[in-house]
């Protein structure tokens, strides 16, 4: 073996490039939209809403969700006088197609829109054993496609049941808060066309979005605060049966 | 100092090589923008933002269909979106020439919000519609860009007082 000092002395400085090469990537351009910038969440008006189906079909025809599976979907609550810890709750597909009328007219009956909560101590992303989920730099929880194994972890650890495994693509799926048109100024599918204004998107790092003086002014709850995932889905008027 | 070192150099030399095939392979099967942001592929974030869009959103409709917007402020479905009843209407926007949105069955698309449940908030204008109109189209009666039936023509109120609803 020839190798002397001088060629280790040599070799070692080009080693140290290739690892900074490694370490550096390449940096992401992103024109017109600065991720630093901000914080999404989502307003949901409960007395606003009316059970329509508009954000269940809209959110499947603009994210191709496969029939049977739900990125959002609508709750029907009955309460029976004072039974808040045994409320009735139905979902027909999602209520994709509206509700039948109510049997339960008696009681309290409510309509409650659910979607993933943006956490910002997301539970389902810190499982995830490849990296292939995580809270993007603008507070929206996503999956990488390319890189998800389609292992369940996440799906298991979501407390709200907002992920499932697509069917054709063996990957996680959940709602990406529409990124693919709050990143062109536009709103999510489902606020799009909520035709009560129950559902709003929430640029929550945006001085002048209107949540602000909504929550300073109103009731305000999140699904499961007890969890401490950092909710970002805020509920207005939300009865204390809603789970 | 060191008696041999040959033996040394040799173990050095297989350490270096070591490390620049761990640097190698790393290069090879890592994301360049893997860890750019967090413990992911910051790539992946341009590839969902990439998605096409299917709702145009209201803004865009109300850029050229302005006397439908006209016809909205007189009347409560003022807050509603367009896409809200017609669907999602992208491509109509992008190729408003050839794509043109099928004509609403106002039957079906009304009922969707405005059929009585017990579950909607009081407030909101709720019928039975077979009882309401027997089954025939909504827009017999009501125009629905306006729907209040007095604001179109005072005068059939009173002759109607069931269309009032």
């Amino acid at each position: 073996m020839d190798l002397t000092r001088r060629h280790l002395l040599l070799l070692l400085p080009s080693a140290a490039a290739a690892w900074n090469y490694v370490l550096a990537g390449t940096p992401e351009a992103a024109p017109n939209y600065r991720r630093t910038e901000h914080w999404w969440g989502m307003l949901i008006d409960i007395p606003k809403c009316i059970g329509c189906g508009s954000c269940v079909r809209a959110c499947a025809e603009e994210n191709d969700v496969p029939d049977g599976y739900f990125r959002t979907w609508i709750e029907r609550y009955h309460v029976a006088d004072w039974k808040i810890e045994r409320p009735q709750v139905e979902s027909p597909n999602g209520g994709k197609q509206g509700f039948p009328p109510n049997e339960n007219s008696e009681g309290k009956n409510f309509f409650v829109p659910k979607l993933c909560n943006h956490c910002e101590d997301s539970p389902c992303t810190q499982v995830c054993p490849v990296g292939a989920t995580f809270v993007s730099p603008d507070g929206v929880v996503l999956v990488d496609k390319s890189y998800c194994l389609g292992c369940r972890y996440c799906v298991q650890a979501c407390p709200y049941g907002c992920r499932f495994i697509n069917p054709n693509t063996n990957t996680a799926e959940k709602c990406t808060l529409c990124y693919h048109r709050i990143t062109k100024g536009l709103t999510t599918a489902c606020c799009e066309v909520c035709p009560t204004g129950a559902r709003q998107l929430a640029d929550l790092k945006n001085p002048k979005d209107p949540i602000h003086e909504f929550l300073r002014t109103h009731t305000v709850q999140v699904l499961k605060p007890h969890m401490a995932t950092g909710a970002k889905v805020f509920y207005d008027g939300m009865d204390g049966s809603v789970r | 100092m060191f008696k041999d070192i040959e033996h040394l150099v040799r173990l050095a030399a297989v350490l270096v090589i070591a490390l620049i095939a761990f640097a190698a392979i790393r290069v090879a099967v890592v994301p360049k923008t893997f860890g750019e942001y967090g413990h992911y592929r910051a790539a992946a974030l341009n590839d969902i933002a990439a998605r096409s869009i299917s709702f145009a959103g209201h803004d865009v409709c109300e850029g050229c269909h302005t006397d439908v917007v006209d016809q909205k402020k007189l009347g409560k479905h003022v807050v509603v979106p367009c896409e809200a009843c017609h669907g999602a209407q992208g491509r109509h926007a992008d190729d408003p020439a050839s794509v043109k949105p099928p004509k609403l069955d106002t039957a079906v698309v009304c009922s969707r919000c405005h059929e009585a449940n017990s579950a909607k908030p009081k407030s909101f204008p709720q019928v039975v519609t077979v009882d309401h109109a027997g089954g025939i189209a909504c827009d017999t009666c009501h125009q629905p860009h306006r729907p209040r039936i007095e604001d179109e023509a005072p005068n059939t109120a009173k002759v109607n007082p069931e269309g009032k609803r």
